[in-house]
């Protein structure tokens, strides 16, 4: 180790947390409402971080802060800074100790929407998931919302919508997955996603899949990966004996197979625009 | 309820009728109400199998157009209590078999019967595909050589996404019953063996039925083989019905038969 290591580095990065847009508290009403919103989708929720926005919080009289982070955390959410907040309540806020975000500059639907629903039944809190809040050193919030509030009966709101390209990041989607085997002349299709196959692929059947393909048997047909072009997709099948194997488009055919790893267990990947078959736990 | 079993292959002439009458007449045989329906529109060969090809009057598609009831058309089998035949017409095609026209006809025999057993044509089209879509098993017979496997392979691809079980999100019961195999051939490489079938398809062996003149000779005369006790292929077909019933039979004629001592000395 040399003496001059630096024992850190400081970054930008940008995290994405729930916000939580408090409408008005203290009300009794609270921990009623979040609760409520919390158990609709309880792993969503659970120990997330939150950042509570005051933007459309206007109070009448003295909030206890104090009060409010314990009810979050009632309901386990971890409130980690506020944001937006007024001048007439910095002070109350910074005594909590949590830090004070930049307000977030917002879209005008959101705005609409969010005073339809006030005009409607008050709202104590917005709850909008998956809001890009920007830790970077520069500090430059670009969060932003997008997408209308449905009316609903609950004070708390979910935003569903927010900016598409953070839905990609925060959403995972789920393999599909194949029980029964795939004979010859069939053709499963994973698409957006990966393709799991627990039996075997015959002869004249075809496996294909946006992501990788695994397969947890024999594989004597043809199984594509990356077929939208993801050079990164990879395939892993229990004995092989395909007819093809393809990877963005890649393709190698049995005979050439053949000398590979015929018949075993094998792991093929995609390096410098050619096919790589290695045994799996070979020893 | 009746059970119904389909008889497929995919690949023609690999025994499916000479199967499904054996089959047919073998639960008979245990007690059991049997139909064998031949979905075979336009050929129509179970009847000769059966040796019931004069007593045909009627026929499945006039029973599903209404022309005739099922008791004028099913033909009592002469020889086995409890088993019937529904003949198929030989005057019309396969487009004469609606969906609609099948179900009724096996919801009305399903009342009756303990078992239904569609003698499925060959192909993959409309005909093979009526005769398995109500299926809740099906033997799917395979001659131990490369076509015919690939062929019944597709056909259980068939089987699991065109079904009617299929479509309801169940599993219809797959069962392999391999025909004309011949042990001797086997040895030699001309044929596939036993397991390399069973490997290749991955589905639970019901029987295996030894090549045999003795299945050429019960064809031509009209009686199912399971009917001839003496043959090797009897016996095979036999077991696989007890298999149907859970009893658990040793598969034999997997092996060369070994030349008596006697026969050895006789240089026969």
């Amino acid at each position: 180790m040399s003496v001059s290591e630096v024992c850190f580095q400081l970054k930008g990065s940008n995290i994405t947390s729930i916000v939580l847009e408090l409408k008005n508290y203290p009300s009794s009403d609270f921990l009623n409402q979040l609760q409520n919103k919390v158990s609709q989708a309880p792993q969503l929720f659970a120990d997330s971080a939150v950042v509570i926005s005051l933007e459309k919080f206007s109070p009448d009289s003295v909030v206890d802060f104090h009060a409010l982070i314990g009810d979050c955390f009632e309901v386990g959410l971890h409130p980690m800074a506020f944001r937006a907040v007024a001048d007439e309540l910095l002070d109350a806020v910074k005594q909590t100790g949590l830090p004070v975000l930049p307000g977030a500059a917002r879209s005008a639907s959101v705005q609409e929407a969010g005073e339809d629903n006030s005009a409607q039944e008050q709202p104590c809190a917005v709850v909008g998931d998956g809001e890009q809040v920007e830790m970077s050193l520069e500090a430059v919030p670009s969060a932003s919302q997008q997408g209308d509030i449905p009316p609903e009966p609950e004070a708390v709101k979910t935003i569903i919508e927010t900016r598409v390209e953070i839905q990609e990041k925060l959403v995972h989607r789920p393999a599909k997955i194949i029980e029964r085997p795939v004979r010859g002349g069939q053709q499963i299709y994973a698409e957006g996603c990966d393709l799991i196959v627990l039996a075997q692929v015959s002869e004249g059947a075809e496996v294909l899949a946006d992501g990788n393909v695994h397969i947890y048997a024999p594989l004597r047909g043809r199984a594509l990966a990356g077929v939208k072009g993801d050079s990164n997709a990879r395939i892993f099948c229990q004995q092989l004996e395909a007819e093809l194997v393809s990877i963005a488009g890649i393709f190698i055919l049995s005979d050439e197979l053949k000398d590979k790893a015929w018949k075993q267990t094998a792991h093929i990947q995609l390096k410098d625009e050619r096919l790589e078959i290695a045994k799996i736990n070979d020893k | 309820m009746a059970k119904i079993i389909v008889v497929t292959s995919g690949k023609g002439g690999v025994g499916k009728t000479t199967t499904s009458a054996s089959i047919g007449t073998g639960l008979a045989q245990r007690g059991h109400k049997t139909v064998i329906i031949d979905f075979d529109v336009g050929l129509r060969n179970l009847d000769l199998i059966m040796g019931c090809e004069r007593r045909v009057v009627y026929d499945f598609v006039n029973v599903i157009n209404g022309e005739s009831n099922l008791k004028q058309t099913l033909i009592k089998d002469k020889r086995v209590d409890n088993l019937y035949i529904l003949p198929a017409s030989q005057t019309r095609d396969k487009d004469a078999l609606s969906q609609e026209g099948v179900e009724k006809v096996l919801d009305e025999l399903s009342e009756d019967f303990d078992f239904i057993v569609c003698d499925s044509p060959a192909g993959i089209e409309r005909g093979a595909q009526m005769a398995l879509y109500f299926a809740d098993m099906a033997i799917v017979v395979t001659n131990p050589e490369v076509s015919s496997v690939r062929d019944s392979d597709r056909i259980l691809g068939i089987l699991q996404s065109k079904s009617r079980k299929a479509e309801k999100g169940e599993v219809v019961e797959e069962k392999l019953l391999v025909t004309r195999y011949n042990p001797e051939r086997v040895e030699e490489g001309e044929m596939l063996s036993v397991e390399d079938v069973k490997e290749i398809l991955a589905i639970e062996l019901l029987g295996v039925i030894p090549e045999s003149e003795a299945v050429l000779k019960a064809s031509n005369q009209g009686s199912p083989v399971i009917l001839d006790d003496e043959s090797n292929s009897g016996k095979a077909y036999s077991d696989a019905v007890g298999r149907l019933f859970g009893e658990e039979i040793e598969h034999r004629f997997l092996e060369i038969e070994k030349k008596g001592f006697f026969k050895r000395l006789m240089g026969a």
